[in-house]
């Protein structure tokens, strides 16, 4: 009793330090440092989003004039943002052919404007940060939240190559010591880790903004709805017992 | 006994409270019926199908009718000929408005012309009929067997037989009240420039 | 109408304004129509909160309505389009988002509210005798919004609305001789498609709303006739003031109960606030994650479970093994479990009708039932394997994964509640408390 305990609290903390832990099929994911009013952030998760993912993703429901709720301008977005020849008035559509990244990628590449709202932003977090090397998948990487995944690691120039590696040792169920392994870095990349942190986490930040970009003002909104609903509360409640004072 | 009994009732306040609730509960309904009206409005996809229309104006022909949709409406590039200027002028006699007084145009397309260039040779015009809105033909040739031998060209409405001369100008009598609207444009070199939010226009 | 046997007279309010009124009263049944339904209709003084879920039923029925219209005019019944114009409301038109929070919030806030609602008819048995007939217009009610929430889900043709569509319409296919056939017909397609989403669009937009309004009608209709039942169970018209052959224990609903609703509805307007500004997908309850996935025919989400307010019922669907090589007993213990209500107004046979005068027995089935409801719900959510499986040495049930045996037994625990309810209630032991002449309040 004493032991299975003891290796649960043990377990419990090396979880909470080791990112991505297997555990029974379900991975602990990170929380994402989502801030949909950092605006700065926006706009370079939207800079990460056209330079690395717009190549064979599309967010066909997302039009570009649409960044100028991330305090951009339209001619911001032409000049900066717009790499496909499109019109700011258009959706953001990849220039990769459907066909093409069937025979290249064996899968046709997601549309990612939902894919915060139906993935969430925790787990494309721990995601953009879950790859690593594994010679037996095809495409050469894996991922610790979606297990054989077809997407390549386009960003290991900036993160660097990530593979499993010994972090020390727990005692296993059957009382023998067991290898705890834990995500290193095997190769630098451009970035350092906290770099490539803040990068991901820009990323998903804007993924979150796309997803669903009334969300600010929806909750802006609440508030002033909420406090013209409590007045009218109160005081058609005053009113309710001024009527009742008649009920006997 | 009835278990209403009014013994302690005060009608102002009753008043009172019935009228700011009332209040209250008006302010709520009426706002939010603001996102039910705005609803109606174009959308964003809307507002970006109606974006300004840009024509490259090197491929008309002199004398040639390019027809443009612009905001769902038919929009022509008419490349006048010298000839077909030059008729506008001895037309007045036989139009209701020859100075465009009535009519929807911008500032510059108020003379004979109706056009932004000095010369006349392009007119850029809404091709909406003013009565009820069909698109007029272009008549170019000069006294026709059914327009009859003083028709100057222009455009012929088939909808109600209104007339029009070669500036969009409505002929005395017609069913059309006004002169064809001409929605606000710009010319730069041989790009030209249809939107109807254009500044200074 | 029972008590209010004098003919409408015109308030005598002076001026043009109450000649219009006699003008149109002498051609139009206003103001009677006025009086029967709200100054001369007499409610018992003793509600409670309870009894807001009724009034609350009626807004959001109307907000459905309302919201509905506004998203069909930018929403396409078309599988190569539907998706897209969702995300176009949520977008591009103005206002779109907030009009859509609302409608799919308060497809599942209508279910909130009635169920609620119907809590309250089996704990103050307002099924009972005189209203039989408003309780069975309430079921219907029920049934017909269970299809309309049914048929509304496939329209936004996501990966949950196809997949859901795709297993429910296949219950059918459980039918016996026609199933096979039936299922094809009921898409008009081999699989859910084009045709599907069409004809459910037609079915959730006018089909279903007419027949739900021509129920409400009926269910207030009947309501105006018996009256309100009361947390006490009291017939207050058995007890007329004989000065003004008003009930004593009665009160006008207007302005009272007007007012008192006002109340209510500034309280749930909040909730509702709430939930569409700052928790629109209520952690995936009322718009489902999945489902912001387009629909895919060839790939089935990891796990799918329909919307909350079904998962009672899926679970007892899921609970109910195949015999004799067909799952239809499954789709036909759901379906007599809906059913099953209709009759409650004939199973019951106890004296008291509300259950502060009735025994300790009625009262623990009803808490029994209750609460197996409530976990059958939770378990319609999560996957079988939730709980693990019981060891292997166990008789019969050795092996089998807990949650189906919990979900077994507390089906026979939601049927029991009806089956036995005519011997539980004839006799409760102790004895039911005697009722009172006059409402408590």
């Amino acid at each position: 009793m004493n032991t299975t305990l003891r290796s649960l609290l043990l377990a419990l903390a090396l979880g909470a330090s080791v990112s991505a832990l297997a555990a029974g099929g379900g991975v602990k994911l990170d929380t994402a440092p989502v801030n949909l009013q950092d605006q700065a952030s926006l706009q370079r998760g939207a800079r990460n989003f056209v330079n690395y993912c717009l190549n064979c993703h599309s967010a066909q429901f997302m039009r570009y004039g649409a960044l100028t709720q991330i305090g951009l301008t339209e001619k911001q977005i032409a000049d900066n943002l717009i790499l496909t020849g499109a019109k700011v008035t258009d959706a953001m559509v990849t220039n990769l052919d459907a066909n093409d990244a069937k025979e290249w990628l064996k899968s046709v590449p997601p549309d990612l404007t939902l894919v915060a709202r139906s993935r969430g932003s925790d787990w494309l977090y721990t995601f953009l940060r879950g790859f690593y090397r594994d010679d037996k998948a095809p495409s050469g990487w894996n991922n610790t939240v979606f297990k054989a995944t077809s997407m390549p690691h386009v960003l290991h120039d900036l993160q660097g190559t990530q593979a499993w590696v010994k972090a020390g040792e727990r005692p296993g169920p059957d009382g023998k010591p067991e290898a705890v392994m834990k995500l290193g870095i095997e190769r630098a990349g451009t970035m350092t880790a906290a770099e490539y942190d803040r990068f991901a986490a820009d990323l998903v930040n804007f993924l979150t903004f796309m997803a669903e970009p009334a969300r600010t003002q929806r909750t802006q909104l609440g508030l002033w709805v909420l406090s013209l609903l409590t007045l009218g509360f109160f005081i058609s409640l005053w009113l309710k017992h001024e009527y009742w004072k008649d009920v006997k | 006994m009835t278990a209403i009994v009014q013994d302690d009732v005060d009608p102002k306040k009753r008043r009172f409270l019935i009228l700011s609730t009332a209040a209250v509960g008006g302010v709520t309904g009426a706002a939010a019926a603001v996102p039910f009206v705005a609803s109606m409005f174009p959308s964003v996809r809307a507002l970006a199908a109606g974006a300004p229309v840009e024509f490259d104006l090197s491929k008309v022909e002199p004398g040639q009718l390019v027809t443009v949709e612009y905001r769902g409406a038919p929009h022509w590039i008419i490349r006048r000929t010298p000839e077909m200027v030059a008729q506008l002028a001895k037309n007045e006699a036989l139009l209701a408005d020859p100075d465009s007084k009535e009519s929807a145009q911008p500032e510059f397309a108020k003379g004979p012309n109706r056009s932004s260039d000095k010369s006349g040779e392009w007119f850029v015009v809404k091709g909406v009929c003013t009565h009820l809105g069909c698109s007029p033909t272009f008549r170019k040739e000069i006294g026709p067997e059914d327009l009859g031998k003083d028709w100057p060209g222009g455009f012929f409405c088939p909808c109600h037989q209104s007339k029009f001369d070669m500036s969009g100008r409505v002929w005395k009598g017609m069913p059309a009240p006004k002169n064809l609207e001409i929605t606000a444009y710009k010319i730069e070199g041989t790009k030209l420039t249809i939107d109807a939010d254009l500044k200074g226009a | 109408m029972g008590h209010s046997p004098k003919p409408a007279i015109a308030p005598p309010i002076p001026g043009l304004a109450g000649q219009a009124i006699v003008w149109l009263d002498k051609r139009f049944p206003l103001v009677r129509l006025w009086q029967e339904q709200l100054t001369g209709y007499y409610a018992p003084k003793n509600f409670n909160f309870w009894y807001y879920f009724g009034s609350l039923a009626m807004l959001v029925l109307v907000m459905q309505i309302v919201t509905g219209i506004f998203l069909t005019m930018n929403y396409k019944p078309d599988a190569k389009l539907a998706f897209a114009s969702v995300e176009y409301i949520m977008r591009d038109v103005p206002g779109g988002w907030f009009i859509r929070y609302l409608h799919s919030t308060g497809a599942s806030m209508f279910f909130i509210v009635v169920y609620l609602h119907m809590f309250r008819g089996l704990i103050y048995g307002s099924y009972r005798k005189p209203r039989e007939l408003l309780w069975v217009f309430g079921c219907m009610i029920y049934l017909c919004l269970m299809a309309e929430a049914f048929f509304g889900y496939l329209l936004p043709w996501g990966q949950m609305s196809y997949w859901g569509a795709q297993v429910i319409i296949n219950l059918f296919a459980a039918i016996p001789f026609i199933g096979p056939d039936l299922a094809i017909w009921i898409r008009g397609d081999y699989n859910v498609g084009d045709a599907t989403l069409n004809r459910f669009f037609a079915f959730h937009v006018i089909a279903i709303p007419l027949v739900l309004l021509g129920l409400v009608a009926a269910h207030l209709m009947a309501l105006r006739e018996v009256g309100s039942n009361n947390p006490d169970g009291v017939e207050i018209k058995e007890n007329l003031d004989p000065k003004t052959g008003t009930p004593k224990d009665g009160i006008p609903f207007h302005p009272y109960y007007t007012i008192k609703d006002i109340v209510g509805v500034f309280v749930f307007l909040g909730v509702f606030t709430v939930i569409v500004f700052f928790m629109p997908e209520m952690g995936g309850y009322f718009l489902e994650y999945a489902n912001f996935v387009q629909a895919d025919p060839l790939k089935t989400p990891e796990h799918i479970a329909p919307v909350w307010y079904f998962t009672p019922f899926y679970a007892m669907l899921r609970a109910v093994p195949s015999y004799f090589g067909t799952q239809f007993w499954g789709v036909a213990v759901m379906g007599l479990a809906t059913l099953i209500l209709f009759a409650l107004p004939w199973l019951d046979k106890g004296k008291a009708k509300s259950i502060r005068y009735r025994g300790p027995r009625f009262r623990n089935f009803l808490i029994a039932f209750v609460v197996s409801f409530l976990i059958l719900g939770y378990l319609g959510v999560v996957p079988t394997t939730v709980w693990g499986q019981l060891p292997k040495g166990l008789p019969l049930v050795g092996g089998m994964d807990t949650a189906t045996l919990v979900a077994r037994i507390l089906t026979a625990v939601y049927f029991a509640f009806f089956i036995l309810m005519p011997w539980y209630t004839k006799k409760d032991i102790p004895q039911e408390l005697p009722e009172p002449e006059r409402v408590t309040y």
